[in-house]
């Protein structure tokens, strides 16, 4: 099973559709909700050089923003 | 051929959606996203029936109510043209082609840009146009945010929680938002208005470091690692080149949402209907779905 992780804020819409999208094709995720814990935030930003969320994380991969197609491809769906 | 398709689902195009599912119609929704504005707005306490929803909480709504009927939905689809040539209208997208009997515009607005260099390079490396979504990431930094309309003045309510300081920089010379926000901004300690003050450039290295501006022909350079731009809302008419629009570039539309091509109607933001609401949008797709289904009947 892949490794994956969702860099979030609760209001953004965007991580909304994101997190529902792995819901929907049962993906088990984890979510960093990077309002609650700043730290984590930073190491988003260092990451992936970059200051918007979403961003998902899968197996060590960074997609930036909901970017359905490339998150298909990386899960293999 | 389709009988309907509606261009973008906001709440203008996911209501005239609703209805044209009721009439039974053949019809193909595209957009973009889902949602539009309604999805990045924070609170929403005039939208009758809900005292009070957050914006991602009413577009989840929306989303259920059209989902309720098998729509047939085009996501992440930009459309690059509408034109109509011996009755068939045709819609080129950035996947397509497609062919309809008649059309709904409903592609709303989007943010304004600041055109300024610097600004592309460090979108999403510190300018951004949503302090709602990307508000946290500022934590504890020195930002600016660019306006003086309510929605800056939201923005800045925002980030007094969140941000170190706040630079609210305004090209007129007083904010012509909500007193009653101005009286909360004013309050803060945090925030420093500047009036008069334009925007020149954006600065920066891997991320912004600061924003240059010129207040009464001075220039001068604030150390800022965010810049938050508010500076209002331009329709995402381009595509629509045959349609007649006003100064604005809205859509121009009669009192039954028809534009200057028979066929093609247009409903909520991107149209010059007085006033922009997630209300009147909404009211504004049903009418244009019920002025599709006249104008159908009359051509059978």
């Amino acid at each position: 099973m892949k490794n994956v992780k969702v860099y979030s804020t609760p209001t953004c819409p965007y991580c909304q559709h994101a997190k529902q999208f792995l819901k929907d094709n049962n993906i088990e995720f984890e979510n960093i909700d990077v309002a609650a814990d700043p730290a984590k935030g930073q190491e988003m930003v260092k990451e992936t050089g970059q200051m918007g969320v979403p961003v998902i994380e899968i197996d060590g991969e960074f997609i930036i923003g909901f970017d359905q197609e490339k998150t298909k491809t990386a899960l293999g769906l | 051929m389709y009988d309907l398709i509606v261009i973008g689902a906001g709440p203008a195009g996911i209501t005239a959606s609703v209805y044209a599912a009721r009439k039974r119609m053949n019809f193909l929704v595209i957009s973009k996203d889902i949602g539009g504005q309604t999805a990045w707005s924070g609170d929403i306490e005039n939208y009758t029936g809900y005292q009070f929803i957050s914006g991602p909480e009413l577009t989840a709504k929306f989303q259920e109510h059209m989902r309720q009927y098998s729509v047939a939905l085009k996501e992440n689809e930009d459309v690059l043209g509408i034109s109509k040539k011996a009755n068939i209208i045709m819609i080129k997208t950035s996947k397509g082609s497609y062919e309809t009997k008649t059309a709904i515009v409903a592609s709303g607005k989007r943010s304004r840009e600041l055109n300024v260099p610097g600004e592309k390079e460090f979108k999403n490396k510190g300018v951004t146009y949503c302090a709602t979504c990307d508000g946290p990431l500022f934590a504890g930094k020195d930002v600016a945010i660019i306006g003086g309309g309510n929605s800056a003045l939201d923005a800045a309510l925002q980030l007094i929680k969140i941000a170190n300081h706040i630079y609210l920089i305004d090209i007129a010379p007083q904010l012509i938002g909500d007193a009653i926000i101005q009286d909360k901004i004013k309050k803060s300690n945090k925030v420093t208005i500047l009036s008069n003050t334009k925007v020149l450039k954006v600065i920066g290295d891997k991320f912004v470091s600061g924003i240059k501006v010129e207040t009464d022909d001075k220039e001068k350079t604030l150390p800022v690692q965010g810049i938050f731009v508010e500076i209002g809302l331009i329709p995402n008419s381009e595509f629509a080149k045959e349609l007649d629009r006003n100064k604005q570039e809205e859509i121009k539309v009669d009192e039954h949402n028809k534009t200057n091509i028979p066929g093609i109607f247009a409903a909520g933001d991107v149209t010059d209907v007085p006033e922009k609401q997630i209300i009147i949008a909404a009211g504004e797709g049903s009418k244009a779905t019920l002025g599709v289904f006249h104008y159908l009947s009359r051509q059978k």
